[in-house]
């Protein structure tokens, strides 16, 4: 039987990242996955006879640069992807480059209002860019290192004079919708924005620090540029491949159809796992690349944590807000002409309309007029869909993971009006429909092992970032468990596609961090 | 108005009642008040409890030269049943409650995920899976938050179950001629079961006074039976009822410590400083660090490890007479060094004795040279005195009849 130096929980891109860094460390890994292949949201499922989905993920706008040069990630990116608003009046406003360097669709003025709103927003974003790379700082034990980022952060602001620095004290904590009132003046832009800041997030656009999610986008990169967006050579479904390959090429073992039963800890140190079937296996560190609620209220024995280290996890709030809606369609459907169908589009008309949408959603309903964005993958990927057909790929918001009718009655209504407001932007569409296949919340935790379907792993709120993501005893990887390790979206610095929290956690577990 | 109204109303005027009586009377109240003879009362947990009843230095003779009947029913209860009791109060606790056998108790502690103290206690162990947890503070979400992940079931049973605590070298005379026979082969931290006017009461042999003496737990219908068993029997024993001044006296010469009293317990500190480790206030030997994971453990070892413990808990003995309640402790009479959080003159050492918190090094590795300051009251002026004060074991008063099997008479 070999032995591993290392057993990493989940093959979601974070755990495959999180392993390759250890096996190129020099470290003997074991990765360990519950589902028939790797890959967690990005791996793909056929959902109608013929047709495929990627997964979760429909783009990609925060794949790290370091992070796939250091594993060897070999995914050949595409060119940036516009993103096109519909509001349904026909006048469509379209993004070019990365987040709208260019924009069509909108007065002078008001281009150059967003010019304006886009560089400050990217300049910010910036700062708190410096504490993705690294474990936050530990409270009561500040490092070198911490200071540094929190100098280089400090003289960041300044070095644009002392108003700058006083704008984004400002603007932190703010909502999207005041800062987009504050420059902005079309609707449309407005609702983008808020349906940026705000996808994946329980909080509308009025709802105090939402802006912190639009940073959060804007701290990712795409093709080398903040803010960007693309999808893969090959289409979203090569990633988890390359993912594989490069786990595969530093010598890591990936176990498939591997679910684990329990994490072995005995006095409050980890040495191995169980397996659902009860096979044991030990190594000196485990990596928990899998929700933090599953780790600890299900995988180790709460005996083995503190009651207050218990409470803390059961209190993070990860109940997903989206819904993934993926359709099989026999031909190819026309939203905004030829130039939209290759990027995002977003069905929105006002920011009063996300905030709309979100008022329900507080009381257990889903969004009566709910806001969407959409790709269709299989134009970049032709193997998704059989020739001639075409899929596409829709985030849905807002459907609360608990629906207060229950989403058995509840799924056929939201679906018929996702569809309704489909064919209003694109008309003939429904005629066109092969399939469809709507994963709500609940659906999403089924399907991926994601408690709460909630693809960040816990809510990206100011209460759950940094020293607090996912609580505060375990927010450096390390946690209250020595050997144990958190690496998954639910740890620093979150979610989306960017193999941070997977690699940073590697890298704190080979520098010989202590928990 | 129609009957719906008025029944709904008188619901709701019903549901505030408990405002009409502030302050609670435990089962036992009526048999204290007839006893009172100087209305001397507190509030112990919300309860009235007499600080006295007639005259607190002879209710303190009563525990150390007869039987002391003291009420202890304000003290907070906790019922814990079900297959992962066991491994349950483990986590819970520092103390390993795999070595608690049926029919016997435990003296323990339990703290935060930090190390501190959230409150110390006693643990019975009525059954397999049949536990009594007995505490000074409440503590129902802490316990019902520690229980995720067990098969256990947590109820607090402080009001339903009224407690006794019958002290003192003829306490077991009184049990036996209250009829409770085969009570004598009770050893130091044993509890049994009687039958009892078709209810059942708990006799432990523990207590608070580090004499010969014992606990009974009763369902609160049946305690005022019981009281007049007791004190029937107890007539030619010189039974006496006593209130908190006189066991105050006899728990600080037995050394044991009170929560908010001699330690702030973590859940009601306010000040981060104040919290404390087990090592910090005495309990250091409670602490077993080779039973499974517990509340605290890797911080409390952290602390040892790391050498960051920061408070120390001794007794003291101090010269002169004046009891140095809450005088503050110093080396070399200069450098304060801590505080005392109990003193008494001891009528049964004829000595000067007190339990302080000293911060370390004073009290770890200066022992000698500590003094106090005491400030004496002489009409309406204060005397300073600044005494010598020598650290000593707990406790000051050892008794050998607290543990002899079977017990004395007298």
């Amino acid at each position: 039987m070999t032995s591993f130096d290392a057993i990493v929980i989940g093959a979601g891109h974070n755990g495959l990242a999180a392993a390759t860094r250890l096996a190129k460390g020099g470290r003997k890994v074991l990765v360990l996955e519950a589902a028939n292949a790797p890959g967690g949201a990005t791996r793909g499922r056929e959902f109608a006879p013929g047709f495929r989905s990627a997964g979760l993920a429909h783009l990609v706008n925060r794949l790290d640069a370091d992070v796939a040069r250091d594993i060897g990630l070999d995914l050949a990116g595409g060119a940036l992807l516009p993103t096109t608003v519909l509001d349904g009046s026909g006048k469509a406003v379209t993004l070019h480059g990365a987040y709208g360097e260019s924009i069509d669709g909108v007065s002078a003025d008001e281009a150059a209002a967003f010019a304006a709103l886009r560089k400050k927003l990217v300049f910010q974003a910036g700062i708190l860019k410096r504490f993705l790379r690294r474990p936050p700082p530990q409270i009561g034990a500040i490092s070198l290192g911490d200071l540094s980022t929190l100098a280089g952060a400090g003289l960041g602001l300044l070095r644009k004079g002392r108003g700058e620095g006083r704008d984004f004290l400002r603007m932190l904590l703010m909502n999207v919708a005041d800062v987009a009132d504050e420059y902005l003046a079309d609707d449309r832009l407005k609702g983008l924005l808020a349906f940026d800041a705000t996808l994946g997030i329980h909080l509308g656009p009025r709802s105090p620090t939402s802006l912190l999610g639009l940073y959060y986008r804007l701290t990712g990169e795409a093709a080398g540029k903040t803010g960007g967006q693309v999808v893969p050579a090959g289409g979203m479904a090569s990633i988890a491949p390359a993912f594989v390959r490069a786990a595969e090429k530093a010598g890591v073992t990936i176990r498939c159809s591997a679910p684990v039963g329990r994490i072995l800890a005995d006095r409050g140190r980890a040495s191995g796992v169980v397996m659902r079937d009860g096979t044991e296996i030990t190594a000196p560190v485990v990596v928990s690349a899998i929700h933090p609620q599953t780790t600890f209220l299900h995988l180790v024995d709460p005996a083995e944590s503190g009651t207050g280290f218990v409470r803390s996890v059961k209190n993070v709030r990860s109940h997903g807000n989206v819904a993934k809606l993926d359709l099989a369609l026999d031909r190819v459907p026309d939203f905004a002409g030829p130039e939209a169908r290759n990027g995002r589009i977003v069905l929105v008309c006002s920011m009063e309309q996300v905030e709309t949408a979100f008022n329900p959603a507080k009381y257990g309903e889903f969004s009566p007029d709910p806001v969407m964005e959409i790709t269709l993958p299989s134009l970049a990927d032709p193997s998704l869909a059989p020739s001639g057909g075409c899929t596409l790929s829709a985030l849905v918001q807002y459907a609360p993971y608990r629906l207060k009718a229950g989403w058995e009655a509840g799924k056929p209504a939201f679906l018929k009006i996702v569809l309704d407001t489909l064919e209003r932007h694109a008309p003939g569409i429904s005629r066109s429909i092969v399939a469809a296949d709507l994963m709500t919340p609940v659906d999403i935790e089924a399907e991926y092992n994601l408690p709460g379907g909630h693809w960040h792993h816990g809510e990206l709120q100011a209460d759950q970032l940094l020293v607090n993501r996912p609580t505060g005893a375990a927010s450096g990887y390390a946690t209250p468990i020595e050997g144990l390790y958190l690496a998954s979206a639910g740890a620093h610095p979150g979610g989306g596609i960017s193999g941070l929290p997977g690699w940073n956690a590697a890298r704190h577990i080979l520098s010989g961090g202590k928990p | 108005m129609n009957a719906l109204t008025t029944s709904a109303a008188g619901l709701r005027r019903a549901a505030r009642n408990h405002i009409r009586t502030p302050r609670l009377e435990t089962p036992f109240h009526e048999r204290l008040a007839a006893l009172s003879e100087v209305n001397d009362w507190y509030s112990w947990a919300g309860y009235k409890a007499p600080h006295s009843l007639f005259d607190g230095e002879l209710e303190y003779f009563a525990i150390r030269s007869t039987a002391a009947l003291f009420d202890i029913s304000p003290m907070v209860k906790y019922r814990i049943t079900g297959p992962d009791a066991e491994r349950y109060l483990n986590r819970l606790t520092l103390r390993d409650v795999r070595k608690l056998a049926v029919g016997r108790v435990q003296y323990t502690a339990w703290c935060d995920d930090h190390g501190h103290v959230l409150d110390d206690g006693t643990l019975f162990r009525l059954g397999e899976a049949d536990f009594r947890l007995c505490c000074q503070e409440r503590h129902l979400p802490w316990l019902l938050d520690s229980a995720f992940g067990f098969s256990v079931d947590i109820r607090e049973e402080t009001e339903e179950i009224a407690g006794l605590a019958l002290q003192g070298p003829t306490s077991y005379a009184v049990l036996r001629d209250a009829g409770f026979a085969g009570v004598e082969a009770l050893k130091p931290f044993a509890v049994v079961s009687f039958q009892h006017e078709g209810g059942e009461v708990t006799i432990s042999r523990t207590g608070f006074t580090g004499d010969l003496g014992y606990e009974l737990f009763v369902p609160r219908a049946k305690a005022l039976s019981l009281w007049d068993r007791l004190w029937s029997a107890g007539e030619l024993h010189a039974i006496r009822a006593i209130g908190y001044g006189a066991l105050n006296q006899a728990r600080i010469e037995a050394g044991f410590i009170v929560a908010n009293t001699d330690f702030v317990t973590a859940e009601g500190a306010l000040r981060a400083d104040r919290e404390r480790m087990p090592d910090e206030i005495g309990l250091d030997w409670l602490v077993d660090p080779d039973k499974p994971n517990f509340n605290g453990r890797k911080a409390i070892l952290d602390a040892r490890r790391n050498q960051t413990l920061k408070y120390i808990l001794v007794g003291l003995e101090i010269e002169g007479n004046i009891p140095a309640e809450h005088a503050i402790v110093y080396h070399r009479k200069k450098h304060e060094a801590g505080i005392v959080t109990a003193g008494i003159w001891s009528p049964t050492t004829k000595r000067n004795i007190a339990i302080a918190s000293l911060e370390r090094p004073y009290g770890s590795k200066f022992t000698e040279d500590l003094w106090v300051e005491i400030y004496a009251m002489r009409e309406l002026q204060y005397q300073k005195l600044m005494k010598r004060a020598k650290i000593v074991p707990r406790p000051f008063v050892k008794l050998a009849r607290r543990t002899a099997t079977p017990p004395g008479l007298k």
